[in-house]
């Protein structure tokens, strides 16, 4: 590989002041046809267009991203990477996902820093030992590596929790996946675009989709603030935006797109070393490598494109951050910001056809996209490859909302709604 | 105490009243008065700390919020230590313990100091490039990072400090309390506005308040004086809140703001014991006028970060505001006229300016010409190009300017100085009106980021040099006239000030000063405390990064804790340059909350520990308290769980009670469950609508089990509902989704049937509910109730009465939960544990045994009735659940019908609910155990789960409920269900495991 | 933290409501004479506007009334409020 990163590399480059380092990807003018075209430059995208190269052979294929790559949710959420969810095809795509993140960064050549340092959820009441006992011993046999922790258990597992039994909900247990962890968001953005450039696909920043063009019940192209660009295929990774996108295309979706808030704290020196999520006393904490701690909790109730949310969301995940870890007072937020997340009914993803030839939508992830983001590319390459599913796909297809098939995962997504 | 670096200065420091303190243990004084910051510059240490990458000797830069190197931890008790306080902030006080971050042994000799020599394998970004072999070693990799990152350490135990919130309205919120500010403040409280005015720090007037130079006068007299005056003028103003340590956090839309008030951040231990540590205000205000300010700009030049050199502006306020010189010997470099208002300052202390070297040709405005006449020496033209002094400056070389500034001329110069002092210029503070959705626009005269008037919300305005005015005849002209234009104020005070300042005519740019060396052998800094260089944002944008996003997040350029307040212009303008763009057109990165570090215990304040969330009680609780119950959480309430005697294990006591309950009588406080009061001429057709079961022949006194269904037919609660009257029912709900159906049914009948007359009261806290069960119960209930018929031909199961007891009013039901024969007194609470006490006492000769929620799963669980929410899950028809009969066939529509007929919802083989027993009756499965019938098989499929297990006394063996694929066709099949060492043999029966005629009810 | 102004009590903080999505959604009076599509058009489908969309809000801790607002989800500006039952106000 041209321009290959390694220690080796690094000292190399030192000698002449790293300034002989190679553009990671080309900001090439759109052509006017390509065999494929992926909307939205995020994590997903990319990845799509990544494996649409590598493993499809289809080069001459586009990213359109009407900012900045990575610019959306890919660069806001907090960066939690697991697959414990409770039904067969939930887990299978969560976990298609994590495997695939823990070669990620050899396969890329870039350093996502996956750190496996495990994932808590927390039961704060009889019902919630129930629910994680039962997705638990699901993960157990769907070959997921889950264990059920008692209080004592989660304790040692994490000292700082407090396990006290006269706190309001006080912690009862929790089951733990020790392969899940965390991972640098950017970096998986910067990766995978500088793996599909290197493969030929031309990553197109700046280029906003304003309209969808079909023949008949055909798709042709896309109308962009650069222009009109011609292609057969078009796959639809846009998060909050895609019912935006869909619209230019006569297509509904149910979805809703909701503001996300997230907050780092001032770093300060390794404090707590995994991932803890409770979905009654509702936040999920952990530490950056820089030494930020990372926090979020639920979406806003209402739709919102500003990427803001309101202030009384982060005054509650913060007192369910400092009822678990009463040490955290005296930390100093130091950013908050939002992102626009696409929320569906049954907190499962869309990867699927629609009813247009050629027009594919990857969407509706909600509030937990970032995890599943190789997965998730991988197997929407897949789809718009050969015009279908991949069978760990195919149970996320729109049109499981007719059916009434729906994955219900509101649970398992540790979100609270 | 060394005198050396201190004049006299009773002004705003006490210099009667001596502190002591310790930083890095070593024991040192200051006064009242003093921040850290400039009590260790009295005591000639600049050295504070080491930066976060290269681990670089840090000194104090700044005098106030926006210090990005002096970050201390203060304290070493283990709850109240604070990680990365600000030393500029913190203010003085005795016994006050500070130490430097991230360093070890100490900040003089810190081994990280070894990441400065290998700063060439480290510039931004490279831990993208390496660290990915071996695969395996990542975690070795991390567990190094982790720990040469962060800044300060956490404290380790809980928090002992109260946080409070503080809701407050107003007409005018002023933010800032600088020259403008109490301008503004001044004129809207004079105009019968309530206005409230903060300040950040511990006394009012910005940078005017120790200005005293003589270019600067108003009204013939020294600006500070004369603001001193206007200062004391507004102190007793009516309609006029004034709040010092009180810094503006966030502006949220609607004029929503938060303010962090300190309390006794800046008090000693023994002070601070029993008061509130800080307030945060939330404010709504009718209008928002900013004043915050700006910050000066250093300049970005090879070796700009030794301890020694600081912000110009900052030297002067060490030396007139906190009387300290902060070097011996010092030098000035700049790039406009503030520097010489420093030098005037430090002249007249006695401390000798080594020199002032100046990018541009040539400045002959007033102040320049006042320091020209103090002989000191100016060299025009030159820029700095290197420095030296590891610990602390030593020395600066110049060398002259060609003419296009690009290039350096001529030969070096060498300086010995012990401070620098730089100035580049000055940084509008434009986060809060960014925050509020205002949009920014440049100005490219002197390349600031200003408010752009026509995209300012209509509720506020910017005034000041927030607004871009520096010059003070600009300030006052303007923030006079915009904030009377604002608040529609005729005649102000401030009308026809007459002002004197020094106009700066002659400005010049230069974002990266160049130096004789090439850049790549340099290393000028941009973010002090990420030690981000401008070399790292021109290595990011050779890369492809090009979004200004792009390179913040690359470079980590602005992601410090002082969010590049002092990094960020520098970084546009030297993205701007390299690629030929326009910094208008650039942008900003996006500015957040908060302006300055919030701490988590004043965002959250009260609403820890018991406050965390509301308990809810039944009227019955501290009777089941002093019968020592154990309690579980359902919802918000605490409920009975189970009454343990004697050293029963909760096993045992549920064993009893469960036995007690169908051999005699069992007693069961069911007031959580929610109670909704129907009344109108429609209650009939609203249930029907509702409920999926027929309602509309319901008699008078009658009962019925009713199941609500969600629009996509899945169950989502159920409850018995009673016909009280003609026009009027009770509903009873789980008690978690109570609130949730009269949410529900509000919202129907709002918005779908406006036009059915129907209302719902809740009623949930109104009654108490005791529920009596057990052969023994009629015995029971006619003590407590002697004149009611209890006999079935009168009293049916599934009816109610009227009646009283005691002369109180009580509704009387005949409803079972546990297929015993059993009755629910529902009464008013404040009578209930009253009622409940006679019921114990009526049935003391019959063993009436209390029982709580276990205990009644366990009674339910052997009738095969279902708990939503537990044997549910959002994901079961009726069908599935075994309850055809309870769809109305005949009913045209209900909340859910549509759905029950879509594909995949009519599927014969969807999960439905089953009985199961375990091959050996003493084994009892785990509730969420999951069931398979081929062990072998890869993956394992599994076909269902177990919701509710227990081990019945009633049976002596152990039943469960569980929902499988295609249950209804697997009865006497036999199954596995996997746990991790061992695999349990069950059997699928029928879900009623006891009395399955039903005889038990009229016992 | 928005400013509602509720038709029955006047101004109060967001914290007082609860949202209730996208306005005007019809319950179908025939539902058994709709296709599985339409159904499911019914109960999932959404419009999700980037720009001015009508919703409905409860205010719950408060008159607990349902309403309407039109509101531009592009930067939450809230331009009118109409009681339920009412049509939406005509474009300014």
């Amino acid at each position: 590989m041209k321009n290959k990163y390694s220690i080796f590399s690094l000292i190399k480059n030192a000698f002449s002041s790293h300034e002989n380092w190679q553009r990671a990807w080309r900001d090439p003018e759109p052509k006017k046809e390509y065999d494929a075209i992926i909307v939205g430059g995020g994590g997903h995208g990319l990845a799509t267009a990544y494996y649409l190269a590598k493993k499809h052979k289809m080069t001459n294929i586009a990213v359109v991203e009407k900012g900045w790559i990575g610019g959306g949710n890919t660069g806001r959420n907090t960066t939690i990477i697991r697959s414990n969810y409770l039904w067969d095809a939930s887990a299978g795509l969560y976990d298609h996902a994590l495997k695939i993140w823990e070669g990620l960064s050899q396969e890329l050549n870039y350093n996502i820093m996956f750190s496996q340092r495990g994932v808590m959820n927390l039961a704060h009441n009889l019902q919630d030992v129930r629910d994680l006992k039962r997705r638990t011993h699901a993960n157990r046999l769907n070959g997921i590596d889950a264990v059920w922790l008692n209080t004592d258990e989660v304790k040692k597992f994490c000292p700082i929790i407090n396990t006290s039994p006269d706190i309001r909900y006080p912690v009862l247990g929790g089951t733990l996946q020790k392969r899940a962890g965390t991972a640098r968001h950017d970096a998986v953005a910067w990766g995978y675009a500088r793996g599909a450039d290197q493969l030929g696909v031309d990553i197109i920043q700046n280029c906003e989709v304003k309209g969808i063009k079909r023949d008949g019940d055909q798709v042709i192209g896309i109308e962009t603030s650069k222009g009109y660009i011609k292609s057969k295929k078009i796959g639809v990774v846009a998060a909050g935006h895609s019912s935006v996108i869909a619209n230019m295309a006569g297509l509904k979706l149910p979805l809703e797109s909701k503001p996300l808030q997230a907050l780092v704290s001032e770093p300060v020196k390794p404090i707590i070393d995994t991932v803890v999520m409770s979905n009654a006393v509702h936040a999920y904490v952990s530490q950056s490598d820089k030494g930020e701690l990372v926090i979020g909790a639920g979406t806003d109730s209402y739709v919102s494109y500003t990427q803001k949310g309101s202030h009384n969301i982060v005054e509650e995940t913060l007192r369910a951050i400092l009822e678990l870890y009463p040490i955290f007072s005296r930390m100093k937020m130091l950013r908050q910001w939002g992102g626009i997340v696409d929320i569906c009914p049954d907190a499962s993803p869309i990867i699927s056809k629609t009813q247009v030839k050629g027009l594919y939508f990857n969407c509706g992830w909600g509030t937990g996209g970032f995890k599943a983001t190789p997965g998730s590319g991988d197997l929407f390459a897949h789809t718009i490859a050969n015009d279908e599913p991949h069978k760990l796909n195919a149970a996320f297809n729109i049109n499981r909302f007719v059916s009434g098939d729906l994955v219900d995962e509101h649970g398992a997504a540790a979100v609270a709604h | 105490m060394s005198q050396e670096l201190r004049i006299n200065n009773n002004k705003f420091i006490d210099q009667t009243t001596r502190l002591s303190f310790k930083f890095n243990g070593e024991k040192l004084y200051g006064y009242k008065g003093d921040t850290l910051a400039s009590a260790l510059l009295a005591n000639n240490i600049h050295l504070v700390g080491r930066s976060f990458k290269y681990h670089r000797p840090r000194g104090i830069m700044t005098c106030g919020s926006e210090e990005p190197n002096a970050i201390v931890q203060i304290g070493n008790d283990p709850s109240l230590t604070d990680p990365n306080v600000r030393a500029t902030e913190i203010e003085l006080y005795e016994g006050l313990e500070a130490f430097s971050q991230n360093c070890w042994p100490n900040v003089k000799f810190d081994i990280g100091g070894i990441n400065n020599l290998l700063s060439p394998l480290l510039p931004a970004g490279f831990y993208y490039k390496t660290f990915m072999w071996p695969a395996s070693f990542w975690e070795k990799y991390e567990f190094f990072i982790r720990h040469s990152a962060g800044l300060g350490k956490s404290p380790t135990k809980p928090d002992p400090d109260i946080y409070d919130h503080k809701y407050y309205h107003c007409d005018v919120l002023v933010v800032g309390g600088g020259i403008s500010g109490i301008m503004a403040a001044k004129l809207s409280a004079e105009n019968n506005n309530e206005t409230l005015l903060l300040d950040d720090k511990n006394i009012l007037g910005g940078a005017t308040i120790y200005q005293n130079n003589d270019c600067f006068q108003i009204d013939g007299t020294h600006t500070n004086y004369w603001l001193e005056k206007e200062i004391n003028k507004i102190k007793n103003i009516k309609n006029l809140t004034i709040k010092t340590r009180t810094s503006l956090a966030a502006y949220h839309g609607y004029n929503y703001l938060l303010a962090k008030e300190n309390l006794t951040d800046h008090l000693s231990p023994d002070e601070r014991k029993g008061k509130i540590r800080q307030r945060l205000w939330k404010i709504r205000a009718k209008k928002v006028i900013i004043a915050t300010g700006s910050i000066e700009r250093p300049l970005i030049f090879n070796n700009n970060d030794r301890p020694g050199i600081m912000l110009s502006s900052a030297i002067k306020k060490f030396i007139d505001f906190y009387g300290v010189k902060a070097g011996k010997e010092i030098s000035l470099f700049t790039n406009n006229d503030s520097a010489y208002e420093t030098a005037i300052s430090l002249k007249k202390s006695g401390v000798n300016i080594v020199s002032i070297i100046d990018i541009r040709d040539k400045s002959s405005s007033k102040i320049v010409k006042e320091v020209e006449k103090h002989n000191i020496k100016i060299y025009w033209k030159h820029t700095i190009v290197n420095t030296e002094g590891y610990r602390r400056i030593s020395f600066i070389e110049i060398m002259k300017l060609s003419d296009d500034g690009s290039g350096v001329i001529g030969k070096k110069i060498k300086l010995k100085t012990d401070c620098l002092g730089i100035s580049g210029g000055w940084t509008p503070m434009v986060h809060l009106f960014t925050q509020s959705g205002g949009k920014l626009k440049f100005r490219s005269d002197d390349n600031v980021f200003l408010p752009d008037k026509n995209k300012t919300p209509s509720d506020q305005i910017s005034i000041g040099s927030c607004n871009g005015d520096f010059d003070i005849k600009d300030i006052i002209l303007n923030s006079n006239k915009d904030v009377k234009t604002f608040l529609g104020i005729e005649n102000s005070s401030f009308d026809n000030l007459k002002v004197e300042s020094s106009k700066e005519e002659m400005k010049r740019n230069i974002w990266l000063l160049p130096s004789d060396k090439p850049i790549g052998k340099t290393k000028p800094f941009l973010d002090f405390q990420n030690d981000s260089t401008a070399k790292d944002v021109k290595l990011a944008l050779r890369e492809g990064f090009k979004s200004i996003e792009h390179v913040k997040r690359y470079t980590t350029t602005g992601m410090g804790t002082d969010q590049g307040k002092l990094s960020n212009m520098h970084a546009l303008g030297i993205i701007a340059e390299t690629t030929g763009t326009n910094m208008g057109e650039l942008g900003t990165t996006t500015f957040r909350p908060p302006y300055t570090p919030l701490t988590f215990g004043a965002i959250v304040g009260r609403n820890v520990g018991e406050f965390f969330d509301h308990t809810r009680k039944t009227a019955m609780h501290n009777w089941h308290v002093q019968n020592k119950a154990k309690f579980e959480n359902v919802g918000q309430w605490k409920r009975a769980w189970y009454y343990p005697k004697n050293g029963e294990t909760m096993f045992e006591a549920v064993q009893r009670e469960s036995k007690a309950a169908r051999e005699s009588v069992g007693i069961l406080d069911a007031s959580t469950l929610g109670k909704i009061d129907i009344q109108g001429t429609d209650a009939s057709e609203f249930l029907n609508r509702v409920y999926t079961n027929a309602w509309s022949k319901l008699a008078i006194g009658k009962c019925r089990y009713g199941l609500m269904l969600n629009e996509d037919g899945m169950v989502y609660d159920d409850g018995v509902t009673t016909r009280l009257g003609e026009n009027h029912y009770i509903m009873t709900t789980t008690t978690g989704g109570a609130a949730n159906v009269l949410t529900k049914l509000e919202d129907y009948l709002q918005t779908e049937w406006p036009e059915l007359d129907v209302y719902l009261t809740t009623v949930t806290d109104h009654f108490s509910t005791i529920s009596i069960c057990g052969p023994n119960s009629k015995k029971i209930l006619s003590k407590v109730i002697p004149d009611l018929d209890l006999s079935d031909e009168k009293f049916p199961h599934m009816s109610f009465k009227n009646s009283i007891i005691n002369g109180i009013k009580c509704r009387v039901m005949r409803i079972s939960f546990t297929g015993e024969h059993s009755y629910e007194i529902n009464i008013q609470s404040n009578y209930a544990k009253h009622v409940w006490e006679l019921c114990m006492d009526a049935g003391k000769d019959y063993n009436i045994t209390p029982y709580g929620t276990e205990t009644m799963h366990l009674l339910r669980a052997e009738k095969g009735f279902i708990i939503t929410g537990q044997d549910t899950d959002g994901t079961m028809t009726p069908s599935d659940l075994q309850m055809d009969w309870i769809i109305g066939k005949k009913k045209f529509d209900f909340i859910g019908k549509r759905s029950l007929y879509r594909s995949d919802t009519i599927r014969d083989d969807r999960k439905q609910l089953v009985g199961l027993l375990t091959d050996d009756p003493k084994e009892i499965l785990e509730e969420g155990a999951q069931i398979v019938e081929k062990l072998n098989q890869k993956p394992v499929e599994m076909l269902g789960h177990v919701t509710s297990s227990y081990f019945s006394p009633n049976l002596n063996k152990s039943i469960a409920l569980a929902v499988m694929k295609s249950g209804k066709k697997l009865k006497g099949k036999k199954f596995f269900v996997p746990m991790e060492n061992k695999n349990i043999n069950v059997t699928v029966t029928d879900t009623v495991f006891f009395d399955k005629e039903n005889k038990r009810l009229n016992a | 933290m928005f400013i509602i102004n509720c038709p029955y009590c006047g101004e109060r903080d967001q914290t007082e409501f609860s949202s209730g999505g996208e306005a005007h959604i019809v319950r179908p009076k025939q539902p058994t004479e709709l296709s599985d599509d339409e159904w499911a058009e019914f109960l999932f489908m959404r419009k999700n506007i980037k720009g001015i969309q009508f919703e409905r809000w409860n205010h719950s801790h408060g008159c607990r009334k349902w309403f309407n607002v039109v509101r531009d989800t592009s930067n939450d500006k809230i331009h009118a409020v109409y009681k339920m039952g009412e049509k939406p106000p005509v474009n300014k």
